[in-house]
């Protein structure tokens, strides 16, 4: 019964954010655009030399995906902590973190979701073909979640500190960087045709280890945040 | 030193005592620094061989190593405090953590310089991707991360505990961040000449790379309890403490 | 039961709250009163669980909060000085989505009912509530007093941007909430009218 009850306040937290993201469908464009953006920006820069773009697209495309993420942490707990929504969401009878996973849920599911989605598009932009789009793919939508769930540490952190937009960035890219170095790795070697399941299977106990300890540290940082 | 067997610790664990310890230790700790600092940089420059593949160059790894060492030492060391002070909801551990890290963030720093110092004749460019100084450079950025949160926040007990947190989420990732980065670098054949496997060690190598850590550990001992007494004087500067002896004990009756 | 046991509070540097101690049975009111700064709100986060108490502990039917954590939050509300709402939902989905997470589920039927009884008439149930004015913004948050079986109910200048009739209307359902063996605890600066023999009344000097 009480597991029940959990599952379904889970739910509702995440429908609600999803509902919420419906109403302002300018946000999550902004991230999609964004990734796009600068993924483009790379060949104007680098030439479009297709051995080059091939050998930089995982690394390009994966830290273009880091930064999207990044751009739309800070409006995980933003909004709810200034119009005191936040502090109601503390008072829900269900443990803290159980609200984190279902946020951060919300959050991939609006801005990780549609970079993975899209990343196929990117990578042929870039020259990948067949196998190595493939793991593109996968490999992001292995390790997009575990980037919501971390990142989800650093906005907590720095809910209504100055200047918190540069902080979160500071304190959150040097987290990111195992997964930024499995995540390409695996397209990396999949181009190369050393195989790629090293690097996924890797990428998935990252998310494994990151479901299981970043929401009791997101729960208590914003407990922290909202003393 | 049996003296000391005697003393009650928590007696000190408190700022009021602490703050007259800390006075007392410093110099002592200080001068035990400069006297194995001493010994550990003749006996590296001086006494240890020349090695034959790397000349000389090779000796900025008595600074190098231990202030790798250090460097991660230390963060351990912060993140202990942070833990015990999240746990045990203890200002004095938060204030252990604060003093630790800039120290711990200086030889970090060091540990890049004197790293890109030897990398420049051995490698030919002043940075390599090189594991070790990748991860040293990483493990400077998480540094930066929990002393800016901590000056970014203007509660100090908000600032303590987010930074705690941060330190904490920190020395986590620091094992899976220094995997990843060696994964990566055997993956794409960077340096040739590895740090870790340079000179074999002579026996008077090892014992110049101890005594220069030791010196270093007493060095970051005196800063620390330097740095911890000005954080207590300004933690505390509403509390008054400094009353007469004879008032403190009769509190201490009652 | 709501037991304070000796609780202090430290905000910053400064204390605000010392080795207070108060118990409120069922049925009763306690208004706590105070300038500006004395720690009314403080006090109130403090009882919810949300700022832990320096020292000294909370009960609720004689077992410490924060042993009970989940047990004490439902069968408490709390409405802050921010109105918890979202700008970009109507009055109905914000108090449907508050009350449905606070583990307090409701028909659209019901919410409605409330909106009404704290005087919002169903031509702006639908609108975003970012186009309402503060006193109906407060009282589309007040709604959920019209909706939940809660029986604590702490309440931080519940009164504020409020109108006359409003405010009648807030009385009123306090009153029968007491009636019903609720608790009530609320920071104002206003007179509680639910009579002598149900008001407690705490002044913080700050």
């Amino acid at each position: 019964m009480n597991q029940l009850g959990m599952f379904a306040a889970l739910c509702d937290i995440i429908r609600r954010d999803l509902l919420l993201a419906l109403r302002r469908r300018s946000d999550v464009l902004t991230t999609v655009l964004f990734f796009i953006l600068v993924g483009s920006l790379f060949p104007l820069g680098v030439g479009p030399e297709p051995a080059v773009l091939r050998t930089i697209a995982p690394g390009v495309l994966w830290v273009a995906a880091l930064l999207s993420c990044l751009l739309s942490l800070g409006r995980l707990f933003t909004a709810d902590y200034a119009d005191g929504v936040l502090e109601q969401m503390l008072l829900i009878p269900q443990p803290l973190s159980l609200l984190v996973i279902g946020k951060v849920t919300a959050h991939w599911l609006i801005s990780g979701l549609p970079v993975v989605l899209l990343s196929p598009l990117l990578g042929l932009q870039f020259g990948l073909t067949g196998e190595a789009l493939g793991v593109l793919t996968l490999s992001l939508l292995l390790g997009t979640p575990t980037l919501s769930f971390i990142g989800a540490i650093g906005a907590a952190l720095t809910l209504g500190v100055r200047g918190s937009s540069v902080l979160i960035a500071l304190l959150v890219l040097p987290l990111f960087i195992p997964v930024l170095i499995f995540g390409a790795g695996a397209v990396s070697s999949s181009a190369s045709g050393i195989g790629a399941g090293a690097h996924l299977s890797l990428l998935g106990a990252g998310l494994l280890l990151a479901l299981a300890l970043a929401p009791w540290a997101t729960a208590t940082s914003l407990r922290i945040a909202l003393e | 030193m049996m003296g000391f067997a005697r003393i009650n610790w928590f007696k000190y664990s408190s700022p009021q005592a602490f703050y007259p310890l800390a006075g007392r230790l410093i110099p002592w700790c200080a001068a035990a620094a400069m006297l194995l600092i001493g010994a550990g940089l003749y006996l590296g420059f001086f006494v240890a061989p020349t090695d034959f593949q790397q000349g000389q160059s090779y000796r900025i790894i008595f600074v190098h190593v231990p202030a790798a060492w250090m460097s991660m030492f230390l963060y351990v060391v912060m993140a202990i405090w942070a833990g015990l002070g999240l746990g045990l909801n203890a200002r004095p551990s938060f204030m252990m953590a604060q003093a630790i890290a800039p120290t711990g963030a200086l030889f970090t720093f060091l540990a890049l310089v004197t790293g890109a110092m030897w990398g420049k004749p051995t490698w030919g460019a002043w940075w390599v991707w090189d594991a070790r100084l990748t991860s040293e450079l990483i493990l400077l950025f998480l540094y930066g991360g929990v002393m800016l949160l901590r000056t970014s926040i203007d509660d100090s007990r908000r600032a303590d505990r987010a930074s705690a947190v941060f330190a904490l989420v920190g020395v986590v990732n620091v094992p899976i961040i220094y995997f990843s980065v060696r994964w990566w670098n055997t993956l794409h054949q960077g340096a040739s000449v590895s740090m870790t496997a340079a000179p074999k060690m002579a026996a008077t190598m090892l014992m110049a790379m101890l005594v220069m850590t030791l010196g270093f550990w007493m060095y970051s001992l005196a800063v620390t309890l330097a740095r911890m007494r000005c954080v207590i004087l300004e933690r505390e500067r509403q509390a008054s403490w400094d009353t007469p002896p004879s008032q403190q004990d009769a509190l201490e009756v009652s | 039961m709501l037991k304070a046991d000796n609780v202090s509070c430290v905000r910053g540097e400064r204390r605000l709250i010392t080795a207070l101690s108060f118990t409120l049975e069922r049925g009763r009111l306690l208004a706590v009163t105070g300038a500006n700064g004395s720690g009314k709100t403080s006090l109130l986060r403090m009882l919810c669980g949300l700022l832990p108490a320096e020292q000294g502990r909370v009960l609720w039917d004689g077992e410490d909060v924060r042993a009970c954590r989940e047990r004490y939050l439902a069968s408490l509300i709390y409405i802050g000085h921010l109105n918890s709402l979202k700008d970009d939902l109507t009055p109905v989905e914000n108090v449907t989505i508050s009350a449905r997470l606070a583990g307090e589920a409701i028909s659209v039927e019901k919410t409605c009912e409330a909106l009404e009884a704290v005087g919002l008439a169903r031509a702006i149930h639908r609108l975003p509530t970012r186009v309402l004015s503060q006193g109906q913004k407060r009282r589309v948050s007040l709604a959920r007093l019209w909706v939940s079986q809660r029986v604590l109910w702490i309440l931080d200048e519940p009164f504020a941007a409020l109108d006359a009739a409003s405010t009648g209307l807030l009385m009123q359902q306090l009153r029968a909430h007491l009636s019903h063996g609720g608790i009530v605890i609320a920071a104002t600066h206003q007179e509680i009218e639910v009579g002598a023999d149900r008001l407690d009344q705490l002044r913080l000097a700050g």
